[in-house]
């Protein structure tokens, strides 16, 4: 209600370092940008590989080989606070380098975030292009981060429609990370389970056309092969940590998530820190997992 | 005597007092909405029998009694389409013995069914047997599909089994009569209309759903699973990407009223909050 009346500041005015390498966070003119979180860990000088470091109440064989988060209540949390929505991203941006900081550490292989679905088009305008202009500053600043900790970034999802400049970004960044094997970071942009599925179906669908393939051969595996997001390139997920108490998967991953443990929290995304995905992970080594035995 | 017949009076008595209270609860609900479509995972039949010291099959036996008044609920409640997990692709790599017991056991009850016809038909219930039907034993199979038959008529409302199915089948048969009903469409269409031939290839997310087992009913409103875990295990993944996900810790054969009452209570609460949340969009 209140975005339409207030002009907002250009984003990549004041976030010239939103990950900054420096403990302080940044002080702009826009006071109410104090909420970023400071990074722990960026101060650690050791090689990747040293710093597996289980915490207490985990074991290391069942840490979780592939982690899809939906990151949701960035809105609700600004709201909440009397902020606008823009600053709930900023400050879930925060919550997600330190995310990501917490499964480099301990040993999570692909850590999957779902930074923008198909649905979020239906969102203001004004929201939709301060996410888009929040992605680019992320990726271009993230980058140097990720050729640090030997994090290779993917990005899954429908890029046609995104702003050219972001796709660029897009490009260089997996390019510039594609020889890294500590981690698979997975970006979803513009991603949804039934675009994936209807995109390989078309896939398909034109190779039965052309007379490669025959209709009787579809199968699954064959599909699985023409996923964005297959288990060729990852596994599919082992745990789904959904925050801010959503019940509902609202199409994020759809075929990928056949065994998948599902995990709701009612923490907004900003709030999510180590002890909530602590708690994620021991809740996910409780559980037995039959695969339908 | 005397007493058998009093307590018998009595038993009458309270279970139609209980029915009334029911429908009357039931009633009071329907002020606000109620799901379409209910879909349950019945999970837990086996950790029943192990927890009450049973043998394992009857833990079968006693799921299926609790589908009967699952049911019964459902149905006084208003809902109109339940499915049901019944028997999953990957459950027939569980011991071929239990396996075995299972496919007995739906027979038994299949044609236990069939017996019940006309008041099933009373009712007005439609029974969808979903899933790969071929690869359940030739009796079994032969009696689902004449359940299937029987009820075809009824619309009042529709029980739809998944048997031998999995998401990851449904979708790729899906796909491949999508695919099969365009190639037969561009045959038609090619009579020198060459542009037609290369729109008619674009197969979109509604001839998807139209070939799905699941397209003759709408998508899932609530996705239940009993006993706690909290995972799909292959059911309607294309169908439950909307759905509201409950998970009671009780087992399934623990399942009863109050489990149905809850889940349309949350369903109920968190259609406002969706509702808001559109308007707010």
């Amino acid at each position: 209600m209140l975005s339409s009346s207030l002009s907002l500041p250009n984003p990549s005015s004041f976030l010239s370092n939103p990950f900054s390498l420096s403990t302080t966070t940044t002080t702009t003119t826009n006071h109410r940008l104090h909420v970023f979180t400071t990074d722990p860990f960026f101060n650690d000088s050791t090689s990747p590989e040293e710093r597996i470091a289980i915490p207490a109440g985990l074991q290391r064989e069942l840490i979780p080989k592939h982690v899809a988060v939906v990151m949701d209540g960035n809105r609700r949390w600004a709201r909440l606070r009397g902020l606008m929505p823009e600053a709930g991203y900023l400050a879930g941006a925060g919550a997600l380098k330190a995310v990501v900081n917490l499964c480099s550490k301990w040993g999570i292989q692909t850590l999957t975030v779902f930074a923008f679905s198909s649905d979020n088009w239906l969102r203001p305008k004004v929201e939709v292009d301060f996410l888009m202009k929040l992605l680019e500053t992320a990726l271009k600043d993230e980058v140097a981060y990720m050729l640090r900790e030997n994090i290779r970034l993917s990005v899954i999802g429908d890029s046609s429609k995104l702003p050219k400049s972001l796709q660029e970004f897009i490009a260089y960044g997996e390019n510039a990370t594609k020889d890294n094997s500590h981690m698979n970071f997975v970006l979803a942009i513009n991603y949804s389970g039934k675009y994936d599925i209807v995109q390989a179906c078309q896939s398909i669908a034109l190779e039965v056309r052309d007379g490669i393939v025959e209709p009787e051969e579809i199968n699954e595996f064959m599909i699985e092969n023409k996923l964005g997001m297959n288990s060729k390139r990852f596994p599919h997920p082992d745990l789904l940590i959904r925050t801010s108490g959503e019940l509902r998967l609202s199409n994020f991953f759809l075929w990928q998530l056949a065994y998948t443990e599902l995990y709701f929290t009612e923490a907004l995304w900003p709030d999510f820190g180590e002890e909530e995905l602590l708690h994620a992970l021991r809740a996910f080594q409780n559980r037995p997992r039959r695969y339908g035995r | 005597m005397a007493e058998e017949r009093t307590s018998g009076v009595i038993g009458r008595f309270l279970g139609s007092l209980n029915s009334r209270m029911r429908r009357f609860m039931f009633h009071v609900m329907s002020a606000g909405p109620i799901p379409q479509h209910i879909a349950f995972i019945m999970d837990g039949n086996r950790r029943f029998a192990k927890k009450w010291k049973l043998e394992e099959g009857a833990g079968h036996k006693a799921g299926f009694l609790a589908l009967m008044s699952v049911l019964k609920y459902c149905y006084e409640a208003g809902v109109k389409y339940v499915t049901v997990y019944a028997f999953s692709l990957d459950n027939f790599n569980r011991r071929p013995d239990e396996v075995q017991y299972v496919m007995d056991l739906m027979h038994e009850k299949i044609e236990g069914f069939l017996k019940e016809l006309n008041m099933v038909n009373r009712y007005g219930i439609r029974v969808l047997f979903i899933g790969d039907l071929g690869r359940l034993q030739e009796p079994v199979r032969a009696a689902a599909e004449r359940a299937m038959e029987a009820t075809s008529k009824n619309t009042s409302t529709y029980l739809l089994v998944c048997v031998a199915y999995t998401s990851s089948h449904e979708i790729p048969r899906a796909i491949h009569e999508a695919c099969q009903a365009r190639a037969s469409n561009g045959h038609y269409h090619n009579d020198g209309e060459d542009e037609v031939e290369d729109d008619g290839m674009m197969i979109k997310v509604v001839d998807l759903e139209k070939h799905m087992y699941m397209g003759v009913v709408p998508d899932p409103d609530i996705l239940v699973r009993s006993s706690g875990e909290t995972r799909l295990s292959n059911f309607l993944l294309w169908q439950t990407s909307n759905s509201l996900l409950y998970s009671p810790k009780a087992l399934w054969p623990e399942m009863g009223l109050r489990h149905v009452v809850w889940g349309i209570f949350k369903y109920q609460r968190n259609y406002y909050y969706l509702e808001k949340n559109k308007k707010q969009a």
